[in-house]
């Protein structure tokens, strides 16, 4: 068990309560942007279609970069991330001018001197979107 | 497809790269994160993935990046980016396979400051058949 201060008294099994972000068309834009990533089938629906998508996807790895704020914001800041995977099981389906959800929770998986480990869920519209999602997070 | 002899090599990329702290800003900015004094975990496939895809969609190499989906992806975190840091990166094809007609390639990035590695990241993509 690790005190984190006040009342955050962690262990095994500990939930973290649950966060919803909001993604739409303009996080895509937004993200393609910093990440330098382009690919149409995050932008242009006529092109996701032709390739056999239900419509526009999120990148997996906006995906990530929000599951992974959900992770530094409980741990107290971007520093404190040592470790963090996670499989793309399905796409989140961003239609046109729709907000869609992306929703995280965790739980604690393990417990050392300095680290801890979160167990993470992710889903859009009740659909999981990631799969064996892991942090090790520095205390 | 792969070229079978490209398995377990490791590429150097070309030259050095230096992180702003724009960068670093936009790509917070996305994800509601206001404080920019280190890059947000997943930051670093900015770097990464456009280096993979270099490398792999080389004619040498033949990974068909038009196919490519994103199967999964894990950073392990040695030193948080900043803004300032200068990294050479290296991309090594760890892994492939080939499954339902599918192609699975698994390859391994490292950042490093000098010879000390910050980040690695593996990022494992699938070419659709």
């Amino acid at each position: 068990m690790v005190n984190l201060g006040g009342a955050r008294m962690i262990k095994i099994g500990t939930a973290i309560p649950e966060r919803i972000f909001t993604i739409n068309r303009g996080t895509l834009k937004a993200y393609a942007d910093a990440s330098g990533d382009h690919n149409p089938i995050h932008q242009n629906e006529e092109f996701a279609l032709s390739v056999g998508l239900p419509n526009v996807i999120a990148h997996g790895m906006l995906t990530m970069a929000l599951v992974g704020k959900y992770v530094t914001d409980w741990a107290g800041g971007s520093a404190k991330v040592k470790h963090f995977g996670a499989r793309f099981t399905k796409p989140v389906i961003v239609p046109a001018d729709t907000d869609v959800d992306l929703t995280v929770t965790a739980t604690v998986a393990a417990v050392d001197e300095n680290s801890i480990t979160l167990e993470l869920t992710a889903t859009s519209a009740g659909i999981k979107v990631l799969g064996m999602a892991k942090a090790v997070v520095f205390t | 497809m792969l070229n079978p002899d490209s398995v377990g090599r490791t590429f150097e990329g070309v030259g050095s790269v230096s992180v702003t702290q724009a960068e670093i800003d936009a790509f917070a900015a996305v994800i509601g994160e206001v404080d920019t004094s280190v890059a947000p975990p997943t930051f670093s496939i900015r770097i990464s993935l456009e280096q993979s895809q270099s490398i792999l969609s080389d004619p040498a190499i033949g990974l068909d990046w038009t196919r490519v989906v994103h199967g999964d992806q894990k950073f392990e975190i040695f030193a948080p980016i900043k803004a300032g840091d200068t990294f050479t990166c290296s991309s090594t094809i760890e892994s492939y396979r080939v499954a339902a007609g599918n192609e699975i390639v698994t390859v391994r990035s490292d950042l490093k400051a000098g010879s000390t590695i910050a980040l690695s990241s593996w990022s494992t993509l699938v070419v659709r058949a």
